[in-house]
Order: C-alpha cells, then structure tokens, then sequence
C-alpha cells in the first residue's frame, strides 16, 4: 500500500491530524510551550483585515493595505506513522480572532496559558473556548519570581466551571508542557465518555 | 526614475507572494483547510520543469500527503498565498487535497492512544 515515488496512491491516505490550541495573553509563555514539547515552526499567514479592525487600527500612511501579515507558532509532534499532533499558538491580539474560528474548527482542545501577574489576559480566551464548547485547560505558567497562586485560587478568579483542569506548569521543561497536553487529552476524554453516559451528543 | 524602483525594502514580502499568485489574495473555490492533506499527482520530469520554481519545489515536498500547514511552513510562505497555489494545481490536476475531520476527535481509543504517545515524549 505504499506510494511509489511520484505515483498517486489513493490508498494511502496520510496520517490522522490531531489539533490542539496553545492560547492566552502576550507573553504568557505559548510560544515557550510549543518550543518545548515540539519542533517549533514559523508559520505565517496573510489574511484580509476585517471591516470593524480597519475602523479600529490606525492606519494613517498605510493607504490601501488590507492585508495583514500574521505570524504563529507551529509546532508538529509526530505520535506514529499515521497520527500527528499539531500545536497551534494562536496570536492573542483581538483583530486576529477571525483567525482562532478556522484554528477550532476540528480541534480536540486548548491550553489557556495563564500568568498569575497578568491573569486578566487569560479571559479572553477562556471566553471563547467557554462559547464554543472546546474543550480546554488552564495552565499557569510558573514563572521565576511570579507569587505562586494554588490552582483553585485561579479557577476562582477566572470563574471557571468545576471540571474544567488548572495545572501548574514550568512551560520551558519539556516535561511540565508534555503533562499539560496529557491532561488536556484526558480531559477530552472524560468529556466524551461523560457525554455518551448522558447519551445527548 | 527606472521602472524597477517603485517598491523598495519597506514593501517587504508583500511583492513576491502577490507576483507569485498573479495578483490574487482569494484562491478560487472553498477555502483549503490548514491540516487538509496534499498530495502530488503523477507528473513527468518534463511536466515538472515547466512549472515555476514555487509549484515544482511544491510539488516535490508532497510526494507524499502532507498539510498545508506544513508546506507553508516549508515553502516559508504565507498561509494564504499556499492555498492560491494550491487551488490552481489543483485546477491543473497537479495535487489532490483532502480535507481533514471537521469535527473533534471523538474516538476515545484514538485519544487515549494520543494521550499514551504524549506521555512518553
């Protein structure tokens, strides 16, 4: 079943693709996380300014341009010949969230990095993953000299719904980023299997 | 003032890619999804160097079925001038592209062999 060379091989019909989104704030450490468990990848993406951002940017002295230049993290780990898992850090700033509506389309989850200094910046995030019903986790991202929060002081002040996983995590330890995405994982699981006990999916 | 000379640094990466899909900022048809999978047709070494340097180099990273995010990322091109390309060879018979789940993964085995992958990176 294997493809010769230049031959197309309807049979084979490439690996399995497993998405999942590494979101929250500026410099809450996606790009770190996604660095940290994969080969990381500049992905770029040029995509047409929607109405309501040209009202909004200033775009004195750029006359005409209605593209914008969007850079993401792209990171792929390869679980086996047929199934790959690729991590997506999706750019923070609002007038790219008409990006984040193709990035969850499909997706098994999201990681919400979460910086207890700046935990403001994570609700937008968690909003949207909350409205779109994708599953996701919170992990605050442990950073040197940051006051380290207990995981339910944060579930408290991001308003979080009882199931939904906090972990603590260093995002540069392989290790640490690798056990977010586990819980992620199992967590998804847990959701379909709650659901199938509730048969209402 | 010659006739080369009406863009300069500033315009960035902006010429190549709109010369490269002649213009275009939309690819005809649907819209290609990010992990839709591409694969290179059967095309003869003299069909192959007809193309342009950007659909041959395409053509010979999807040998074998690879995303579009990937080719971007290899191409080191924009996501969106990726998909015009595409739509074309497509139109050409140069590639197929299938569209990956649009749905969430939902098998528990496939996740939980996910899962088990992941713990042992």
């Amino acid at each position: 079943m294997l493809s010769a060379g230049y031959e197309q091989d309807v049979s084979s019909a490439g690996p399995v693709s497993i998405k999942i989104l590494i979101a929250g704030g500026f410099g809450a450490g996606k790009t770190t996380m996604v660095g940290s468990v994969s080969e990381i990848r500049p992905l770029r993406t040029e995509e047409a300014l929607s109405e309501p951002s040209i009202l909004v940017d200033t775009l004195d002295g750029i006359e005409q341009k209605s593209t914008t230049t969007v850079a993401m993290d792209f990171g792929r780990i390869t679980v086996r010949e047929d199934l790959v898992v690729y991590l997506f850090g999706t750019p923070g700033q609002h007038r790219f969230w008409f990006m984040w509506d193709e990035l969850a389309l499909g997706a098994l989850g999201a990681v919400v990095m979460a910086d207890t200094r700046r935990l403001a910046d994570s609700f937008p995030s968690v909003d949207y993953f909350e409205r779109r019903g994708l599953p996701f986790v919170v992990a605050v991202n442990c950073f040197d000299g940051a006051k380290r929060f207990k995981p339910d002081a944060v579930r408290t002040a991001l308003d979080l719904d009882a199931g939904v996983p906090v972990v603590l995590c260093d995002a540069r330890q392989r290790t640490s980023s690798r056990d977010v995405l586990v819980t992620l994982v199992e967590y998804a699981i847990k959701l379909i299997s709650d659901s199938e006990i509730m048969s209402s999916y | 003032m010659r006739d080369d000379q009406w863009f300069d640094r500033d315009a960035g990466p902006v010429v190549r890619p709109y010369a490269l899909t002649r213009g275009r900022t939309r690819p005809s048809g649907a819209v290609i999804d990010l992990l839709a999978l591409v694969t290179a047709a059967g095309v003869s070494q003299s069909d192959l160097r007809m193309l342009e340097p950007e659909p041959r180099q395409l053509m010979r990273i999807a040998r074998n079925p690879i995303s579009v995010a990937d080719l971007a990322s290899d191409l080191d091109l924009p996501l969106g001038v990726v998909r015009i390309l595409l739509a074309d060879m497509r139109e050409r018979g140069l590639v197929t592209i299938r569209p990956p789940a649009r749905t969430r993964p939902t098998d528990p085995q496939l996740l939980k062999d996910v899962a088990d992958a992941l713990r042992r990176l």
